[in-house]
């Protein structure tokens, strides 16, 4: 429906012009004449139908997404555009009446000149001027109303889809050209007044189009926790107009939490990205969460249940208050500790936290670890050495936390001497592609066992069970995040015997499964954990067994599946745990 | 030795529990035929009746007798002790609410050492007396000295020691006069716990959790044992200083008094103020990651295993013994 | 109002092991993360909420060495306006009384009207915020979770007693009260709060400086050691499901199933 309103605007954004030119000159003709007119008097006709349609839908016939009193501004708006263009063709139909010109067939003009052909001729005129007045006034009107509502969209889209971030997977820095070096500089962290949001953030506010794209894929606003992105967007754009009106007085440096956002709302996000993917003008969302988190932190207001793991982290480098020099307790032998002098090795496995000491996740280490070494690859581990990769600690606001993790990771990796990094963590992944500088390359070990795979190096058994169905659940920071989703299904559909569904939320709609990092620790007020939506949208795939390639995932899934009271009839394996499991054993 | 006082709680016309076992403590302290002195302070008929109580165990009984003590109120209280306690005594205390607010200050007023939490007493060499307490909660013990040369203020852990009652010899009740009290501390009103949505009091099986949980999550698990077996899930502390259950399920010194007939005791690791809102002596199961939590010292089982893994299967089991199909 | 927290650095109980070292006569200190004593940061917090409504500075003030510096600051990047270090030789061995007497004559050089203290710290004793109460003469309260500013030099405290009940009092100020856990939701400090404060610098006194004159110290803990198992649990073996079957066959005896 969008796509018509939008090419007749902009074919009658001519018609627009040509009336006006027309108040002064009476005979001007448009250049491209008749042929511009069929076009014009179709597309005219077009949007007609098409605006109340959509007033039809929004009134009658609501989707969800559009919630409560947004309409009343669509509504209108879509009534303006239906005036508009019922005026014109009243303007035309009623010319064509008086002067018996032929009008184009079946067109709204031609719908007025049948009505008007047999009124009396200064009734014509009455209606020829006043479509012309009635034409003109909504149009400047109309112009002047625009970027008091959601058409403001159509000018400042241009340039918020210009001016968005090419580097997506690059998170914005507390502010854009201050180097680390010089970041104590910074007087106040992340956002907590609508002045502290960037030019292009607010320009994003101006730009949304108000769809609701973004909240119907949002996992958070699907299980009910008080996130809405769209909301997000639209309470800020309210706050702008309402401190930023044309006339009067501007602004109050209002904190933004409180007044219009909540504690819980902004925690409630898990990064996963879902809406920014969706939205159709690139309005971002992770950053200004981020910011926003970034200035909760700065003023102390992190939820007790978070203060913990991020003290954990600083005090004891991961999330679970463990001892450092236990890290490296889960190898059991089947990896080295790369310590520079004796052991080196050309390849880091990097573990991070959550292998490291999750004793049920500490299998997929191992099971990476056989994997890598099956796969003839010359890896080691940091050991007590690694740190947390910082990768949530900084989409937590926990900027100089991250730092820190940052900077201490990246010298023990360069100590290392390693050439390249694997990972079987997609956060840390993430973090080591996008947030760390100076470190070698980084793959995630699907991508490694695709690669082995195809070579011949990897040689994948035939299942046994048959009976099971797979299906391949997207990581949101492997898949989304990272456009990683072919080789895990490469993988998988290299095992004979496998059978494999996919479920309809998959690639880069995929459903976040809950969260990983310091999101585990929150506990928002939800209807339903997005774990146990995920799971039963496997089993309604028609799937016994989830396959996932993050050990967050694992966690949330392996739980909700418990939860949802699904033991007997679906399980949850790791892509490592699954190829360890195929592949010939050492 | 030192003249020893035993200072007794009171509630209602009745003697706490504590009076016997801190007689026993004393014995310990000073010989079997040491002679004991109770001290209670208060008002009224109640304290009369108190006083009568405590004659037929301990040889004197000094009444502190007080309007303004009819609420016992430790900044009173404190003035009373020091004025009428002859310096240089053993004072013992019951170590709880109460004992913590009066003793430490009562030490400084009478110029005497003080120690808390004694579970212990092994004996007097000298000037210093040698005694056991407990720190980090529980994970080790200490050999504590005390030089009481200058008497002492001793807080006993209540239930350390076993209650004596006796001897049959008849104990005097003194009405001991105590001054006028300046009430820089006044007691208002006392606000009874809000009654929350399960009364835990009410449970003969409790299944009770702690910091083992992890997560406000897996609290489910519990649940789901609790119902299976009839019971309700209760709590330690930290459970709900973290707000992931209501106070109500908490038990503890400063929580609830349970009686039921089984506590599993779940990633609890056992301090003393979580045990001591356990009564009854039930059959106390504990469960826990750590093997050498100190809750394995004062149960009756114990588990070494984590909650999270073993409660569903337990559950489960329960489950396949009732015929009921596993979930 | 000007408020005074005594605090104080402990090892972190909840997340390291606590256990003898090789000697056997102390715990094993090497891999121990030291944090602020748990009680003492909500007691910070609450003086910080108390002055944002009265107005006036928090001090915090802790009694040990360089190492303990940190909690100081900690608290400072937490809101504190002051930290002071109390740190000398002669107080190496100081007990309860000691540490109080040290505290009194901090207090004595200063003007506060209110002083807290957390309920207890690592060694369960709870006995320095009541033992200053009383040198200094001052009313006290203990295992309070509740505090209300009211005019007239007052404070209307709620005390924590048995069966989760709350005891109502009023105080007369200035006065010494020992703060529970729980009382409120402290604020978080991160790593750029407390590198703001990292170059802050923190009064140190020592004896001289407070005219204490060190006293032996009267009670002395002479050495650690692990609690006899004695007749403990009876400890269940064998596999998850195996230990879960013998404890049903246990539960039913006690009459728990049915």
């Amino acid at each position: 429906m969008h796509i018509l309103l939008f090419a007749g605007f902009l074919i009658l954004a001519l018609r627009a012009f040509a009336l006006l030119i027309y108040g002064i000159d009476a005979k001007f003709i448009m250049p491209g004449g008749p042929i511009y007119g069929v076009v014009r008097d179709y597309a005219a006709t077009v949007v007609f139908f098409v605006a109340t349609a959509a007033a039809v839908r929004r009134i009658a016939f609501r989707p969800g997404r559009f919630g409560k009193d947004r309409s009343a501004d669509a509504i209108f708006l879509l009534a303006l555009i239906g005036l508009l263009m019922a005026a014109d063709a009243v303007f035309e139909g009623a010319r064509a009446a008086a002067q018996h010109e032929p009008v184009t067939f079946l067109s709204l003009s031609w719908m007025a000149k049948g009505a008007l052909l047999h009124a009396s001729a200064p009734w014509q005129r009455n209606f020829y001027l006043g479509a012309y007045l009635v034409h003109g006034l909504t149009f400047f009107f109309l112009l002047c109303y625009r970027p008091f509502g959601i058409q403001f969209h159509v000018e400042t889209s241009l340039f918020s889809i210009y001016f968005a971030k090419l580097d997506r997977g690059q998170l914005k820095p507390v502010r854009w050209g201050v180097p680390d070096a010089h970041i104590d500089q910074v007087k106040s962290f992340g956002v907590k007044t609508f002045e502290d949001f960037t030019w292009k953030h607010m320009l994003d506010f101006y730009s949304c189009a108000d769809c609701g794209r973004c909240s119907d894929q949002c996992p958070s606003n699907t299980v009910g926790r008080p996130l809405s992105p769209r909301l997000f967007t639209i309470k800020a754009r309210n706050y702008c107009f309402q401190h930023y009106p044309v006339t009067g007085r501007t602004g109050n440096g209002e904190p933004l939490i409180g007044a219009i956002y909540s504690e819980d709302e902004i925690w409630s996000c898990t990064t996963c990205g879902a809406c920014e993917a969706e939205c159709p003008l690139l309005v971002e969302y992770i950053d200004k969460i981020v910011d926003l988190r970034r200035g909760l932190v700065d003023a102390g207001r992190v939820p007790q249940m978070l203060q913990k793991p991020l003290k954990a982290l600083e005090s004891r480098g991961n999330p679970f208050g463990k001892m450092e020099k236990k890290r490296a307790g889960w190898a059991n032998g089947v990896a080295p500790v790369l310590n520079g002098n004796g052991n080196r090795a050309g390849t880091l496995y990097f573990v991070d936290s959550i292998t490291s000491y999750d004793e049920r996740i500490q299998s997929i280490g191992r099971a990476t670890a056989k994997v890598l070494g099956r796969a003839g690859v010359d890896f080691g581990i940091l050991g007590a050495a690694e740190r947390d990769s910082g990768h949530d600690a900084r989409r937590f606001g926990e900027e100089m936390l991250f730092m820190a993790l940052r900077d201490y990771n990246t010298q023990a990796i360069r100590a290392s001497g390693v050439s390249r990094i694997v990972t079987a963590d997609p956060h840390a992944y993430n973090a080591l592609k996008h947030d760390y500088r100076d470190v070698p390359p980084v793959e995630h070990i699907s991508q490694t066992i695709a690669r082995e795979v195809r070579s011949g190096k990897l040689r994948l058994q035939p299942l046994e069970d048959s009976a099971a169905v797979y299906t391949y659940h997207d990581p949101c920071y492997l898949g989304r995040h990272n456009q990683v989703f072919d080789d895990p299904r490469e993988v998988l559909d290299a095992i004979p015997g496998l059978k494999r569904v996919e479920m309809s939320r998959c690639r880069d709609r995929s459903f976040c499964c809950g969260g990983g990092g310091l999101a585990l620790f929150y506990e928002p007020k939800e209807e339903e954990r997005m774990g146990v939506r995920r799971v039963r949208m496997a089993a309604g795939a028609g799937a016994s067994v989830i396959v996932t390639a993050c050990p967050f995932c694992m966690v949330n899934i392996e739980d909700a599946i418990k939860v949802a009271g699904m033991e007997g009839t679906m399980s949850a394996i790791d892509l490592v745990e699954l190829v360890e499991q195929q592949t010939a054993g050492d | 030795m030192p003249p020893i006082f035993v200072y007794v709680p009171h509630n209602g016309g009745s003697v706490d529990d504590t009076a016997f076992e801190l007689l026993a403590a004393a014995h310990t302290m000073a010989g079997p035929e040491a002679c004991v002195t109770a001290v209670a302070a208060g008002w009224g008929a109640e304290l009369d009746a108190v006083c009568e109580q405590l004659r037929a165990s301990f040889d004197e009984v000094w009444e502190l007798a007080q309007g303004a003590l009819v609420y016992p109120n430790a900044e009173l209280v404190r003035q009373a002790l020091a004025a009428v306690l002859p310096r240089g005594c053993i004072l013992l205390v019951p170590h709880n609410h109460f004992g913590v607010d009066l003793s430490p200050g009562l030490s400084i007023r009478m110029n005497s050492v003080y120690v808390s939490d004694v579970l212990e007493i092994e004996g007097l060499e000298g000037d210093w007396l040698k005694l056991v307490r407990q720190e980090f909660g529980g994970q080790v013990s200490t050999h504590v000295r005390c030089d009481v040369s200058a008497g002492a203020v001793l807080n006993v852990r209540p239930g350390a020691f076993q209650p004596l009652e006796g001897p049959a010899v008849s104990g005097q009740v003194r009405e001991v006069a105590v001054g006028p009290l300046t009430a820089r501390r006044r007691y208002l009103s006392t606000i009874a716990a809000e009654a929350g949505d399960v009364d835990i009091t009410k449970y003969k099986i409790l299944v009770s959790i702690g910091r083992g949980i992890q997560e406000p999550d897996n609290i489910v698990i519990a649940q789901e044992l609790a119902d299976i077996l009839g019971g309700a899930v209760s709590c330690s502390r930290p459970v709900v200083d973290a707000k992931w259950l209501d106070k109500s399920r908490q038990v503890g010194s400063s929580g609830k008094t349970v009686k039921p007939k089984v506590y599993l005791a779940c990633g609890i690791s056992g301090s003393f103020q979580h045990l001591s809102g356990i009564k009854g002596n039930p059959f106390l199961v504990a469960i826990n990651k750590n093997p050498k939590a100190p809750i394995f010292r004062v149960a009756d089982v114990g588990i070494v295993d984590d909650l999270l893994e073993f409660l569903p299967e337990l559950t489960n089991k329960v489950r396949e013994e009732r015929g009921v199909p596993a979930k | 109002m000007d408020i005074l927290v005594c605090a104080r650095r402990v090892p972190d109980t909840s997340e390291n092991e606590i256990a003898l070292n090789s000697a056997q006569n102390d715990i094993e200190r090497d891999d121990l993360v030291y944090s602020v004593n748990e009680p003492d940061n909500y007691a910070v917090e609450e003086a910080l909420q108390i002055v944002q409504r009265t107005g006036g500075e928090v001090t915090v003030v802790t009694v040990g060495g360089e190492d303990d510096e940190e909690i100081l600051r900690r608290e400072m990047a937490m809101g504190a306006n002051h930290g002071v270090l109390i740190s000398d030789g002669a107080f190496m061995d100081a007990d309860g009384k000691s540490i109080a007497r040290i505290l009194e004559a901090f207090v004595k050089k200063g003007h506060y009207d209110l002083i807290l203290t957390g309920v207890q710290a690592e060694d369960g004793a709870a006995q320095v915020g009541g033992m200053l109460a009383a040198l200094l003469d001052y009313p006290f309260a203990s295992l309070v979770s509740s505090i209300e500013v009211l005019d007239g030099g007052k404070l209307k405290i709620g005390r924590e007693i048995e069966g989760g009940n709350r005891e109502i009092n009023e105080i007369d100020l200035p006065c010494v009260l020992s703060i529970q856990t729980g009382i409120n939701e402290p604020r978080y400090v991160g790593m750029r709060g407390i590198r703001q404060v990292a170059s802050v610098p923190i009064p140190t006194l020592g004896a001289s400086e407070l005219g204490v004159v060190p006293e032996a110290p009267k009670v002395r803990r002479t050495g650690y050691f692990l609690p006899p198992a004695g007749k403990g649990a009876a400890m269940l073996s064998g596999n998850r499901e195996e230990m879960a079957s013998k404890l049903i066959e246990m539960l039913r005896a006690k009459g728990g199933l049915n």
